[in-house]
């Protein structure tokens, strides 16, 4: 990594102007991440008297836990649909928005600002929206015969966090989209239509393969989003039920380290959800240059 | 426009009022119910037009709160809220500035160490390590504190590597000219790099800001004195606390309360809002 040509000389100086975020940085990030790989190793009796050095333990005893195994299988639902949800309806409004010329300010502004809102806040505004007995929602539902609860039905529950922290990702996403939109060459579409090709067949075949780099990382954001971002949701609402039917891992990790005080497996847990994340940000990082070209 | 399509645009245009309105219309039936009577929610589904009761309700919530249910009135709690995110913000940009300057400004034994070791911390969220995280803090007696809600969360590498990557744009001959003037190095970073960076510092103020503000995990951790609680996990206490159905037309009033800086930070920072978000994420 380059510096400038020119630089100052002090023996002093850059360590000083480091410090303040290095200090942090080691006692908040470095010394807890260590904290917890070397927890994750040990086992603590019920009353914290006595613990023991276990080695791998507490990672086999987690893939032999059902409610783990099934933890994992609800994020990948979750995370998948939350991402396949808002990335797919924040495309098309960006290719609508990119169709405007007088209108496309005015769009966006209305588009952008669920952003500002928390996840916890868009959790229980559709929560309310959805409520069972004064919702709109499962009234209107109750019109055409089905019959809405969440508190009860798993499927219920699962529709109603995805859709809270799909619609809090519709603008981010849009936002990306529109600039990726906006720096595509106009003479590639207008060569196209040229050529004969119709709307439909220019998105498809020359803007929908020129956005892959935009796609591809907002895939991974999404996923990182919902994977991590997303415990407001699922904390203000359904608080991992019904039946553990919303239990993602990063509640899993909460509820287990605090309500349960089971320090082990939670520590165990926030060391398989790192992995998660470097593996994540690594893809990111390698894949994004190699295998989306066009 | 390649083709004059007039259906198209029409169709277009139909598609983003519907998206417009599934976007809006969360916030718009929390608003109408803020305004409702208590009443309301017992007799069945919500109205969708604006009862008569909203500034009752919010001078309620504002001045009083709920101290049946152990919440405090919100205006101590948006203060909190108020005080983390500014924390958090202006302290990030900060020790950011700061560390960008010394990695890209000057040469010295470990210099990749020091980037390796702020840049890892991009990687991994609070969520990841909760529990570690609230001991360090607890063993430094910090909980219930404003420095325990904010320094933690300032411990990330995205305003480094954001000002790292502006630094490197600023030409060669600024330097030099400011040293041919006889400028030291913190001269320098104070009369030239700040002011050129001032609307880099902005972005990132406003994205850092919304940051801070809607952090909802953290506050839960480490605060049990409700003098401390933040106006986002108070409003998780309203939903859960008491043992009667929930009082919708409070939450509500609660939910706009909550919600409202940071809409207005974005809606009138619009373009530094996009500008921070697209480069930060680069």
């Amino acid at each position: 990594m380059q510096t400038k040509r020119m630089t100052f000389n002090s023996r002093v100086l850059p360590y000083l102007l480091l410090a303040p975020q290095v200090v942090i940085t080691l006692v908040f990030f470095v010394w807890p991440a260590s904290q917890a790989l070397w927890q994750s190793m040990l086992r603590e009796d019920p009353f914290g008297l006595r613990t023991t050095f276990i080695w791998f333990r507490n990672f086999e005893r987690l893939f032999e836990d059902p409610t783990y195994v099934n933890s994992l299988k609800t994020t990948a639902v979750f995370s998948i649909s939350t991402t396949l949800l808002s990335m797919s309806l924040a495309l098309l409004f960006a290719t609508m928005v990119n169709r405007m010329i007088r209108s496309r300010d005015g769009y966006t502004t209305f588009l952008v600002w669920p952003y500002a809102v928390a996840p916890a806040i868009a959790g229980v505004l559709w929560w309310f929206i959805f409520n069972p007995s004064v919702g709109i929602m499962p009234y209107m539902l109750k019109m055409v015969g089905y019959d809405w609860n969440h508190r009860l039905n798993s499927g219920d529950a699962m529709i109603l966090v995805v859709i809270a922290a799909a619609w809090k990702q519709i603008s981010y996403n849009f936002l990306f989209f529109l600039a990726g939109l906006q720096s595509i060459p106009q003479s590639l579409i207008e060569a196209a239509a040229i050529d004969g090709a119709g709307r439909k067949k220019r998105f498809w075949t020359i803007v929908f393969p020129l956005l892959s780099p935009t796609t591809f990382f907002l895939m991974v954001v999404n996923i990182v989003y919902a994977m991590f971002d997303t415990f407001g949701v699922i904390h203000a609402t359904t608080e991992g039920g019904p039946a553990q039917a919303t239990n993602i891992l990063v509640y899993k990790v909460f509820r287990d380290g605090f309500v349960g005080q089971n320090l082990g497996s939670s520590a165990a847990q926030s060391v398989i959800l790192m992995g998660i994340v470097i593996v994540l940000t690594v893809v990111q990082f390698r894949w994004i240059e190699r295998r989306v070209n066009y | 426009m390649v083709e004059n399509d007039r259906w198209g645009t029409l169709l277009a245009h139909v598609i983003l009022i519907l998206g417009v309105f599934v976007v809006v219309f969360p916030v718009y039936v929390a608003i109408i119910a803020s305004t409702q009577e208590s009443g309301t929610f017992l007799r069945g589904v919500m109205p969708l037009l604006p009862g008569s009761y909203g500034w009752e309700n919010y001078r309620t919530v504002i001045l009083e709160g709920r101290s049946n249910a152990g919440a405090p009135p919100i205006g101590l709690m948006l203060w909190n809220s108020f005080v983390m995110a500014m924390m958090i913000a202006v302290g990030k940009i900060a020790i950011s500035l700061l560390s960008a300057f010394a990695i890209v400004y000057f040469r010295f034994p470990f210099r990749m160490f020091f980037f390796w070791i702020i840049f890892v911390t991009l990687m991994l969220p609070v969520e990841v390590r909760i529990v570690p995280t609230f001991q360090v803090v607890a063993s430094l007696g910090m909980l219930n504190t404003y420095a325990g809600l904010s320094i933690p969360l300032i411990a990330s590498a995205t305003a480094t590597f954001l000002f790292r990557q502006f630094f490197m744009t600023v030409p060669e001959e600024m330097l030099e000219a400011a040293r041919v003037d006889g400028a030291g190095p913190m001269k320098f970073f104070k009369d030239i790099l700040l002011p050129l960076s001032i609307t880099n510092i902005a972005a990132m103020f406003v994205i850092m800001f919304i940051y801070g503000w809607n952090q909802y995990l953290w506050p839960l951790l480490i605060t049990t004195d409700d003098g401390y609680y933040t106006i986002v996990m108070g409003i998780q206490r309203m939903v859960t606390g008491g043992d009667s159905e929930p009082l919708w037309h409070l939450i509500m009033a609660t939910v706009v309360m909550a919600a409202l800086p940071p809409i207005l930070v974005i809606l009138f920072m619009q373009r530094l809002f996009v500008k921070g978000l697209t480069e930060t994420e680069k």
